[in-house]
């Protein structure tokens, strides 16, 4: 009886699935996704939505016939009943039946969703402000996830560029995740800094990063692809700009891309456009060549808080454009950047940028943005702190 | 009893209002005092709907055009706790004061100087709110919500939105003892409770949700502030807390909270349609009834905001069916509406275009809520524009609509004079139209992926975007409309009759119009 | 009609509800705690260290994967990852791991751990009879240990849970440490 009931339900929720899933309704409604977990959510989602529309139709109908019929112009007497137990009853009954109907399949859909185990490979999430880190437990490849640089540029209040030039406006990032088709992808959410959202809707997969709590969701994506999702939490003021996107390929792809990552060492992790030939830390670099790397480091990390002319948030982020720091004593600004500073925004950049990096965005800081001290920071000066 | 004195009533300071900015700074009286809760609050709902017309400004088109992302956050968290707090709670409460005792047959409010207190707490709460904003670090920009840690982020402003939450919660506390104190004791002979009208009936069990979560709001925002200033942990994990701990406070706070901004707004709606359906309300009992269960369901549906923070499958589940569950008695209530509006003899006045627009649009919010109820779509839903457009459809023509129908339903009684109908009409047509074209497409790019609180967007959500802020400026700008039409009645116009609406039934249609400053001094007779 | 005295009754009653409520609300604190640790709702494990399991000595066939995670709170200066990313256990036995801790700062500072599982219904399987997150970890600047963690997961855990992630958060608790007092 009951799985008659279930075969009948999950029917009409593929019925409903054919009609609005085409091409014309994708800008309105949700996506019905590629994950077996996302397909189930949408059709209940467009089972209750159908629901809903006949109680609507419904309510409507007899409120409007009541509106043109009885109306006092028309020369309509008022009625005097008031009461009746009978329809009291059958108004709160039918709605519960209704609602029972349609929490079974509910249920069922969640109890599949909680299930993670027998999964293939596990891939940590950990939100940061604003930008996202990934860490396949299995392999140990991780590597941070921000806006792409171009994106980052156009988005700034008077950028002067055009966004509807840009495509996927806003839905773009450095390092994308790679996944595998056909796995049983578990996911690790937490954050290190306040809470975040990590949802990519044609994964039907949004879960909270909580600081200090972990928290676990799966995807199993069946066509390859790229699925692109955004920060649902907000977490602050660059809340809007910390997408997410998912790059999903046959294993045999996916098992390449591994090797090459985990290949290429820890270096890999640590520099900012993969010029890992570059990656000399001892030898001495030249200003100019600092400069232009360090404008590239400061434009990804930098500019969310001290902003793109380097004039910070008054009462925010302090500017660094006159900086008692960035124009002062060089230990002291090695210090800010490589340590961070307690009890502020300011984060340790010492795990997220390589020597190179540090060094470059260390001397732009100093000889660019308005200000000009004049010296560089060695990249053997930062290796020598490690 | 003053009959006898009649040529030293002038002179009475009992017996009438006093004279300039004294008269309202120290009144004790219900009706100044609903007065000024209601200017208060049409004060607050253009500066809050200022906010979210920046906010609609900035979301015209996509890319960062006018104001930097942290302002546009600190916009959308005061717009919330300006609306909320400010906007409907007041207007509420200051309905209550013009209303109850006059439906009660009541002289006054019981505690009247109490009563002055907390309104004039709120002038203060709300001043202290605003000028954050031209603080060093700006206003609070972590959502009207508070989560921890975000809310712990910025400047020391903080400190002053904290305490003027409290100053909030301080006014609605004591507003509502009064009320409940007025409820019970203040009744004529004869004014049984299940007599009094259901407006009496649904502030009542308002007032009571009000005194249960306000403190435990006041707890957590306490909490807040000791975390940030005083080195405890309730929230953070470092010293053994848990974030997610505030989410589960402030929600069992907030969810009654959500149906304290509507309870109110069904008490409303009872007294409306039946007058002008000219047909007694349909079901009164069972309306009774509903608002009841629907109180003591609030209670336990908090988490149904928290279904992406990693609850336990059977938590999740018992929050999904209890959310489902509470839709049965708003189900009654809207079919007792439609009931008593059947087979009556209605006429279109704008108090009653206004009810029959809370009716239609209350309930695609409420259908919506329903949708949001499914916990797996839940997960596709939350944190999106589509509930913005639920809250909003809930909200804007469920409470904001009933205090504008309740205004032109009662405003002759307070005046004395007719408000502009034709004017009337206009602005509920204006508004109605301009509402759905702002808020109807939001439930489309919510669904297509917009996250909510974000102030720039991706080009796909670029057209219907635009569209919702023609619908903003449209209906922000049309309440200029309703403004104008009651300073208007305020200072004259065609005098309405002490019955002032054919169907109307109740006591406070038997007084004069305007309503004397005193009324029911010698309790009325209750058939 | 009622007198003044009766009206002050009513809201005198009502502050006590007032003032309750505000207690309730710093209730729900211990509460929300006693629950988490009897489901293990949030995934936080105890905090005390648990005894050595009783094993009944029966050969279990039974693999559960534990994993290993750390993550450094607000980026603060310091570098922490576990030595072993994963190991395969029996439920019931014991076994070691451990973390690998670096102070990047030219400060002393004082770290600490703190723990969460997932799933979290197996938080409450989850003992640890030795761990460096039961208290807190003074640093010398540029300072570095390997912290040891002795644990065993019970052998109820359900059925379906075959996969365990271990997650410490390291957090800068931003004070110096104390110099002993008698050396």
């Amino acid at each position: 009886m009951r799985s008659t009931f279930c075969a009948v339900v999950s029917r009409l929720c593929w019925l409903t699935v054919l009609l609005p899933g085409s091409k014309a309704f994708a800008d309105i409604n949700m996506p019905v996704g590629v994950t077996p977990i996302s397909k189930e959510v949408y059709g209940l989602h467009m089972l209750i939505f159908w629901i809903c529309c006949v109680i609507g139709a419904a309510v409507f109908a007899v409120m409007f016939y009541s509106i043109f019929k009885h109306r006092k112009s028309k020369g309509h007497k008022p009625a005097d009943f008031h009461e009746s137990t009978t329809v009291e009853i059958l108004w709160t009954a039918v709605p519960l039946v209704i609602l029972v109907s349609m929490a079974i399949p509910a249920a069922k859909t969640l109890i599949a969703m909680e299930d993670t185990s027998n999964a293939d490979l596990t891939i940590k999430v950990t939100g940061y402000q604003w930008k996202w880190h990934y860490e396949y437990l299995d392999s140990g490849v991780n590597f941070f996830s921000s806006l792409a640089a171009e994106h980052n540029e156009a988005r700034q209040v008077d950028s002067g560029i055009d966004v509807s030039t840009i495509d996927n406006y806003l839905k773009e990032v450095d390092n994308p995740l790679v996944v595998p088709v056909g796995k049983k992808i578990r996911f690790l959410h937490t954050a290190a800094d306040v809470i975040h959202s990590w949802w990519v809707p044609d994964l039907a997969v949004k879960k909270d990063a909580i600081p200090g709590f972990i928290n676990e969701n799966w995807a199993l994506i069946e066509e390859p692809g790229i699925y692109r999702g955004k920060c649902t939490e907000l977490c602050g003021r660059d809340h809007g700009f910390m997408p997410v996107v998912v790059k999903a390929v046959p294993e045999d792809e996916y098992l390449a891309w591994v090797a090459e990552q985990s290949g290429a060492g820890e270096e890999a992790e640590t520099v900012a456009d993969g010029d890992a030939a570059e990656e000399d830390t001892d030898r001495e670099w030249a200003m100019d060549e600092l400069l232009a790397r360090g404008e590239k480091v400061y434009t990804a990390n930098c500019v969310a808080c001290h902003q793109a002319g380097g004039q910070g948030v008054p009462g925010a982020f302090p500017a660094i454009t006159g900086s008692p720091v960035a124009i002062g004593d060089v230990d002291k600004h090695i210090e800010v950047v490589y340590e961070g500073v307690a009890g502020s925004a300011m984060a340790s950049f010492a795990a997220q940028l390589s020597d190179a990096d540090m060094a470059a965005v260390l001397t732009y800081q100093r000889n660019a943005l308005g200000n000009s001290v004049g010296d560089t920071i060695q990249p053997s000066a930062i290796k020598a702190l490690r | 009893m003053s009959t006898a004195t009649t040529e030293h009533h002038d002179h009475h300071d009992d017996h009438g209002p006093a004279y300039g900015w004294k008269r309202w700074l120290f009144t004790t009286n219900h009706k100044d005092i609903g007065t000024l809760y209601l200017l208060f609050s049409l004060v607050m709902f253009f500066i809050g709907g200022g906010m979210a017309l920046i906010i609609r400004a900035e979301l015209w088109q996509p890319g960062l055009q006018i104001v930097d992302p942290l302002f546009f956050n600190s916009m959308t968290t005061m717009h919330a706790l300006v609306m909320i707090f400010g906007v409907v709670m007041p207007a509420f409460v200051g309905l209550a004061n013009w209303m109850i005792p006059m439906m009660i047959g009541g002289p006054d409010m019981a505690l009247p100087r109490l009563n002055n207190w907390s309104f004039w707490i709120m002038p203060f709460a709300f001043l202290l709110l605003l000028s954050t904003l031209f603080m060093e670090g700006g206003g609070p920009a972590g959502g009207w919500t508070l989560y921890a840690p975000l809310s712990l982020q910025g400047g020391d402003s903080f400190a002053f939105v904290i305490f003027s939450i409290h100053f909030m919660g301080i006014s609605s506390v004591m507003g509502s003892i009064n009320i409940v104190a007025t409820i019970f004791n203040m009744r004529a002979p004869g004014m049984t409770l299940m007599k009094m009208p259901l407006f009496v009936w649904t502030w009542l069990i308002t007032a009571y949700l009000l005194i249960a979560v306000i403190p435990v709001l006041a707890g957590a925002v306490t909490m807040l502030l000791t975390d940030r200033y005083f080195g405890t942990s309730f929230f953070s994990a470092a010293g053994g807390g848990d974030p997610v701990m505030y989410q589960h406070i402030f929600w069992f706070f907030g969810h009654p909270e959500v149906y304290i901004l509507i309870l109110p707004a069904f008490g409303i709606m009872s007294s409306i349609i039946p007058t002008f359906a000219r047909k007694p309300l349909f079901g009164y009992a069972s309306m009774v009834y509903a608002t009841a269960s629907i109180a003591f369901l609030s209670f336990i549906v908090w988490a149904h905001h928290m279904f992406t923070v990693g609850m336990p499958l059977a938590g999740e589940m018992f929050f999904m069916f209890a959310t489902m569950m509470i839709s049965v008695p708003t189900g009654v209530k809207v079919f007792n509406w439609m009931a008593t509006m059947w087979r009556g003899s209605m006429t279109f006045e704008t108090p009653m275009l206004f009810a029959i627009g809370f009716l239609v649009m209350f309930t695609i919010g409420g259908l919506s809520g329903l949708m949001l109820a499914i916990t797996p779509a839940d997960i596709q839903y939350h944190d999106t524009y589509f509930v913005v457009a639920h809250f909003h459809y809930v909200l804007v023509p469920g409470a904001i609509y009933s205090i504008m129908a309740a205004t032109y339903y009662w405003i002759p009684k307070w005046t004395g004079n007719m408000y502009d109908e034709k004017l009337g009409k206009i602005h509920f047509w204006i508004s109605t139209i301009f509402l759905n074209v702002l808020f109807f497409p939001m439930h489309f790019v919510g669904l297509a992926g917009m996250p909510r609180r974000i102030p720039d967007y991706s080009l796909q959500f670029a057209d219907w975007n635009m569209v919702a802020s023609i619908g903003a400026f449209g209906f922000g700008f049309s309440q200029l409309i309703f403004a104008y039409v009651v300073i208007k009645c305020m200072k004259g116009g065609e005098k309405a009759t002490d019955e002032v609406w054919e169907g109307a039934d109740g006591l406070e249609w038997t007084v004069a119009s305007p309503a004397p400053y005193h009324t029911f001094e010698t309790p009325p007779t209750i058939k | 009609m009622k007198t003044m005295s009766q009206h002050i009754v009513i809201a005198g009653k009502l502050s006590v509800l007032v003032v309750a409520m505000f207690g309730f609300g710093y209730l729900m604190v211990p509460i929300y705690n006693v629950l988490c640790d009897i489901t293990g709702l949030n995934g936080k494990t105890s905090s005390v260290a648990a005894v050595a399991p009783q094993t009944s000595g029966e050969k279990s066939e039974r693999r559960v994967i534990v994993e290993f995670v750390a993550v450094v709170n607000s980026s603060a200066a310091w570098t922490f990852e576990p030595v072993q990313r994963s190991m395969e256990v029996e439920p019931g036995k014991t076994y070691n791991a451990s973390y690998n801790v670096k102070n990047l700062s030219s400060q002393p500072a004082v770290g600490q751990a703190v723990p969460s599982v997932a799933p979290s219904a197996a938080a409450k399987y989850f003992n640890k009879i030795e761990c460096f997150c039961f208290t807190r970890q003074e640093f010398e600047a540029n300072g570095s240990k390997e912290m040891p963690l002795v644990f065993f997961i019970e052998e109820d855990l359900p059925r379906s849970i075959d996969r365990v992630t271990l997650s410490y958060t390291y957090f800068d608790t931003g004070e110096k440490p104390v110099p002993a007092s008698d050396s």
